[in-house]
């Protein structure tokens, strides 16, 4: 402690100047968010006219009243819910089950097996040959293509794969083994127990890309009623035109610029009620990303 | 070691047909992805011939007649070849450039914070954009700088920077700023774990050592965490130029609008509209081939060069 004075003076500057980064950065990000909340609350015109800025003012719950009025977000909220449940049970089963079969010990055939997955990380045929072939084998317009399209993911089978070999030794299971354990019942009695991170980490990264995911919608699906949330979603607030025409129906006449008014504020609400889902789930699963993220780092 | 070697040698002695019927089970277990990687990933490669063929709907991709190199050609000489080349190595480049540095600066800043509450609600509302669909980040652009009620329009009318309305949304050249910095905007903090990750195995050893000669924070940060943390940025700059041709889809074609085409037009948006719209389904699949054939090509690269530079490898 003999420098601390010396040295105090330069690392307060530095302390000051990494505190300003942060919150600066805290700023940018956080403020259009927290503007999205505030605008959705308060009333349109105001908001409109910029004079919501800093605190909702003029509490107002009109585009909500809206956004719970039209009915297609509502068809695409429950075809949501679904697509992700399956979607989602079903890519974390494969995931973990290909990664226990890969992260044991040699068996015919198994550097095949993962050069035949890992090459389709590089190539693949493209979007017009996987839709003709789609057409051609009669998944086009049917929902089972959002559950099934994208449920392997090469990345989650190593990650799984890895965490696997560190946590679940040959040993564990030569020992199960000589007990007349077979494989399947060890996969359900000891590895799906002892993955609880690994489990958490793949259910949370696949619920989150199916929540979502709009293309493979706008590309396979016909119908109306199958369309996920995010979908709906891209003709509210992308394509402005279906949000005019929910607000025109619903609305009785009045002058042109309560109507716009009346749309923004609509807009604003169905991003947060649209989000809400995943804003709830986040502070709970938060520190599995990282996790995540640096699980799947470690390489194969 | 001895007996884990004979056990081995044992294993490999026993004959095949023994070996595959003792792993049948994990056979199993593999089953329901190699199955799905046949259907969604394999067949379709199949489907390539489709830029080699005169496709016609009714008579499927085998009975089509064969047309070469003509869809590639025909490629080749369109216009619109040279835009949608220059419009995706463009959006590609602007990103990494805008992208790459700033992570790593809030990774160093959240390393060294003084503060751990901050640090933590930094962490909280930095990674959260992550999560938001990208239909709702273009829904979010689209509402803040709508031309007349957007809060970007009405915070430059307070300060007085512009008067009336304004149209950054309509105008080509302001395209690729928006959608690269609403990009950083969106990963800035998600891209910074990974930093984090490489800082938090920096040896404490060096920075007690560091702080016994008298160096500074600043110091320390500069000569011990930045060169440490260096193989990582490293290996995932290369690995971010191995992506230089696939610009994401999906923003791409939401942020499109008829004024802005000139310079939001790529080939991934490019391919579907001729393919999927215009059903021009060889032509299409020259394309996306001809671009996912530069993407191979592109990590192989990259692959070699990272070998080079003695890092970890793809493969």
């Amino acid at each position: 402690m003999r420098h601390a004075l010396k040295r105090s003076n330069q690392d307060r500057l530095y302390d000051a100047v990494t505190y300003v980064i942060l919150i600066l950065l805290l700023l940018i990000v956080a403020y259009p968010l927290y503007f999205v909340v505030i605008a959705s609350i308060s009333d349109p015109k105001l908001v409109a006219t910029g004079r919501i800025l800093l605190w909702p003012q003029s509490f107002n719950l009109d585009g909500y009243m809206e956004v719970v009025r039209y009915s297609p977000i509502w068809t695409g909220y429950r075809n949501t819910l679904v697509y992700t449940v399956l979607f989602t049970s079903l890519s974390a089963m494969i995931s973990l089950m290909a990664g226990y079969a890969l992260s044991r010990k040699p068996f015919p055939g198994k550097t095949a097996v993962i050069a035949f997955l890992l090459f389709t990380m590089f190539f693949n045929g493209g979007l017009i040959p996987t839709y003709l072939l789609m057409k051609e084998i009669g998944l086009y317009g049917s929902p089972a293509i959002i559950v099934l399209m994208g449920a392997v993911n090469v990345t989650n089978i190593i990650i799984s794969r890895t965490f696997m070999k560190s946590t679940i030794p040959d040993e564990l299971y030569e020992a199960a083994c000589m007990d007349g354990c077979s494989h399947t019942s060890f996969f359900f009695r000891i590895v799906m127990p002892v993955s609880k991170a690994l489990i958490a980490v793949l259910v949370l990264f696949a619920a989150v890309s199916q929540w979502n995911s709009w293309f493979t919608a706008m590309i396979y699906l016909t119908k109306e009623e199958q369309m996920p949330l995010q979908m709906v979603l891209r003709d509210l607030i992308v394509n402005q035109s279906a949000l005019s025409m929910a607000s025109d129906s619903a609305s009785m006449g009045g002058d042109a610029a309560a109507q716009i008014y009346l749309v923004e504020s609509m807009r604003y609400a169905v991003i947060i009620v649209s989000t809400l889902p995943i804003l709830c789930f986040y502070p709970f699963v938060q520190k599995y990303f990282v996790k995540g993220v640096m699980i799947g780092s470690v390489k194969g | 070691m001895v007996t884990a070697g004979l056990s081995k040698q044992r294993e490999k002695e026993k004959p095949l047909r023994f070996r595959i019927w003792q792993s049948r089970e994990l056979y199993l277990f593999l089953l329901p992805a190699v199955l799905l990687v046949i259907v969604f990933s394999y067949l379709p490669m199949y489907g390539i011939l489709v830029a080699f063929k005169d496709y016609k709907p009714h008579l499927g991709i085998l009975d089509s007649a064969w047309a070469g190199f003509t869809y590639f050609e025909r490629f080749f000489s369109m216009p619109m070849f040279g835009v949608i080349l220059k419009n995706t190595l463009i959006l590609s480049f602007y990103m990494l450039i805008a992208g790459f540095p700033l992570p790593i600066i809030l990774a160093l800043a959240l390393n060294s914070a003084p503060n751990q509450k901050l640090k933590k609600l930094v962490q909280t509302i930095t990674y959260a954009p992550h999560f938001i669909s990208i239909v709702i980040i273009v829904g979010m652009i689209n509402i803040f700088f709508s031309p007349s009620t957007g809060i970007v329009r009405n915070l430059l009318n307070n300060v007085g920077l512009i008067e009336g309305n304004i149209d950054v949304l309509m105008n080509a050249s302001s395209f690729p700023h928006l959608y690269v910095w609403s990009g950083v905007w969106q990963t800035l903090g998600w891209s910074s774990i990974i930093y984090l990750g490489a800082l938090s195995g920096v040896d404490p050893a060096l920075h007690e050592a560091a702080i016994i000669d008298g160096a500074t924070k600043f110091q320390r940060v500069l000569r011990i965490d930045l060169p440490l943390i260096v193989p990582t940025i490293v290996i995932l700059l290369i690995l971010e130029s191995g992506t230089i041709m696939n610009v994401g889809f999906e923003k791409t074609f939401l942020m499109q609008n008829a004024f802005n085409l000139s310079t939001s037009e790529v080939i991934n948006t490019y391919v579907y509209k001729i393919g999927i719209r215009e059903a021009q389904y060889s032509l299409s699949a020259a394309i996306g081939l001809f671009n996912s054939g530069i993407n191979f090509i592109m990590i192989l690269l990259v692959n070699q060069v990272s070998r080079r530079f003695g890092q970890e490898s793809l493969w």
